[in-house]
């Protein structure tokens, strides 16, 4: 019984602990940041600290263009391949490509981009909001695959085999009945994966890098939040600093609600299919 | 001249049932199988199984856990195979053609045989309607008339429409475990097999549960051949017109449920009916 109750009590400290760092930095950051933002400092170009209500429009766009890029090239690739891990999980193959992934999973961001600038920023002689899309896919892959894999995992056999008992393929299986019962583990891997893409900053120095104007095209150097945030950061002036704290808070706010209406659009989907 | 009249008729009775009787006896068999022998890996689970299951009837395996007995089964749809590691030899004859050769495809066996599991699995983000015609949507069928009758059919032969006709929107899975074993039986019914196959499908089940879904197993006989595994002896007793032992892989007896059961001619069917083990 005491022991019960210690551990209990442990686990509530644990979890306290966890939830004040939570709430300390995102109160620190509405702090700090929310005092900046308005219409102005989402829309305008940023500019030289003398002149007033400059914004991070340029990155907000790019991060929202690379970031959506990279969820393009590596959903399909990272379903495709949890969807391969987890059910033919017999074949060679799959045992090799899911260590594999596993090590991908665990590269420092910033090889990944070295990687893009020795690939594709130096045969294509340009930083470009493609290279960045692309270190940020290959970031994306790993989560997508190895939570997708997880996620179709947990989806009881019986169901599978009672498609199959049917007569219905092993292929159709897998999509419509494996995978439509574990969609909300795949779309929270992908929302993941899109949560750590948006956050990441250094493989875009490298491949992205970074632009005080809105980028023409995907050919171009492109702006994006988190570089932003590290230059104005790392800056010396206090206002820079303040939009520093803007531009995360921005971020934050942008994950949040991509993250709810998400939820929603499963909530929904299941209930109007299922309950009722 | 009443009575004469009355002996023709009965006699005439007398007549169609022997008739009846003798066509039952020379109808084809339909599945037949020979020498089956299957496992996982090195350890072997059935040593070699041969019976002809009749047309238009229910059987029963019987035997202790353990005994092979819903391997036997799963290897009548090809189910078995897909355990990793499986093992299947032997021929399993389903209207003359052994299901094992290479020229058949396993996809269109199953739908020939359909099977009802031990536990209850609808599909749980389907509807109590989408879960009946789940298979021929799965294959492409798109016709609503069509879909709507197949449910209302179905869902009738399974016992289950007077319950469910006015929800069928509803999740599968909000329903009682009994309706949803129902629910199962409807949606393998719905593809029209051929042979239904149920592995211990009331031992999730409570008793009255357990009553409808023999009920509806005995009214399906008239369309369908049905094959169950149990372990309850009062269930072979109760529904299974033939019933097969099953002993440590091995059939040990099998014949008219009846005959099984009063004048068992194996010792240790005798001893496992009696409960001496089991």
């Amino acid at each position: 019984m005491l022991v019960d109750k210690i551990m209990s009590a442990l686990i509530i400290v644990a979890v306290a602990i966890a939830v004040i760092a939570l709430v300390a930095i995102l109160a620190d950051t509405v702090i700090q940041g929310l005092p900046v933002i308005n219409v102005d400092f989402l829309k305008n170009i940023p500019g030289p600290v003398t002149v007033p209500d400059r914004g991070i429009g340029p990155d907000i766009v790019g991060t929202f263009t690379m970031v959506g890029l990279a969820t393009l090239m590596s959903v399909p690739i990272g379903v495709g391949a949890g969807v391969f891990f987890s059910e033919w999980p017999e074949s060679r193959l799959s045992f090799i490509s899911s260590f594999t992934n596993d090590v991908l999973a665990e590269f420092p961001s910033m090889v990944i981009g070295i990687f893009v600038w020795v690939t594709l920023v130096i045969s294509m002689k340009t930083f470009s909001g493609l290279a960045g899309a692309v270190a940020l896919g290959i970031i994306m892959i790993p989560i997508i695959a190895r939570t997708t894999e997880e996620s179709l995992k947990i989806v009881p056999r019986t169901l599978r085999e009672a498609s199959i008992a049917l007569g219905v393929s092993r292929w159709k299986t897998v999509v419509r009945i494996v995978m439509s019962t574990g969609k909300a583990g795949l779309a929270t891997g992908i929302l993941l994966a899109i949560a750590r893409a948006a956050g990441e900053t250094a493989p875009l120095l490298v491949t992205a890098l970074g632009n005080s104007f809105f980028a023409k095209s995907i050919f171009e150097p492109t702006a994006a939040i988190p570089l932003f945030v590290f230059d104005y950061a790392i800056s010396p002036y206090a206002i820079w600093h303040s939009y520093a704290w803007g531009a995360a808070l921005v971020l934050i706010a942008i994950m949040l609600a991509l993250n709810l209406v998400v939820r929603l659009v499963i909530k929904r989907n299941v209930t109007t299919r299922a309950e009722i | 001249m009443e009575i004469l009249e009355g002996i023709e008729i009965q006699s005439e009775r007398v007549r169609n049932k022997l008739a009846e009787n003798t066509k039952f006896q020379e109808s084809t068999t339909e599945l037949e199988i020979n020498g089956l022998k299957a496992g996982f890996g090195r350890t072997q689970v059935l040593k070699g199984i041969s019976l002809q299951i009749k047309q238009n009837s229910i059987t029963a395996i019987m035997g202790p856990s353990g005994c092979g007995k819903t391997t036997f089964i799963r290897c009548i749809n090809r189910l078995h195979e897909l355990t990793p590691g499986a093992t299947v030899e032997g021929e399993v004859k389903l209207d003359g053609v052994n299901i094992y050769s290479r020229e058949v495809d396993p996809v269109a066996v199953r739908r020939k045989v359909g099977m009802v599991f031990q536990k209850p699995n609808p599909f749980p983000t389907m509807s109590v309607y989408d879960n009946v015609v789940a298979g021929l949507k799965l294959n492409g069928v798109r016709d609503k008339k069509r879909l709507d009758g197949v449910v209302e059919k179905s869902l009738k032969m399974a016992f289950l429409w007077d319950e469910v006709k006015d929800e069928l929107k509803k999740s599968g899975s909000a329903l009682s475990g009994g309706q949803q074993q129902r629910l199962c039986i409807a949606r393998t019914l719905a593809v029209e097999p051929e042979i239904i196959l149920m592995d211990e499908p009331c031992s999730a089940l409570d008793p009255t549960a357990t009553a409808k879904i023999e009920e509806a197993m005995v009214s399906l006989k008239k369309d369908y051949t049905i094959v169950i595994v149990t372990h309850n002896m009062q269930q072979a007793a109760r529904v299974a017109d033939y019933t097969a032992f099953f002993y440590l892989g091995e059939m040990v007896e099998y014949g008219p449920t009846q005959q099984v059961f009063e004048k068992p001619k194996n010792e240790l069917t005798e001893r496992y009916i009696t409960g001496k083990f089991g």
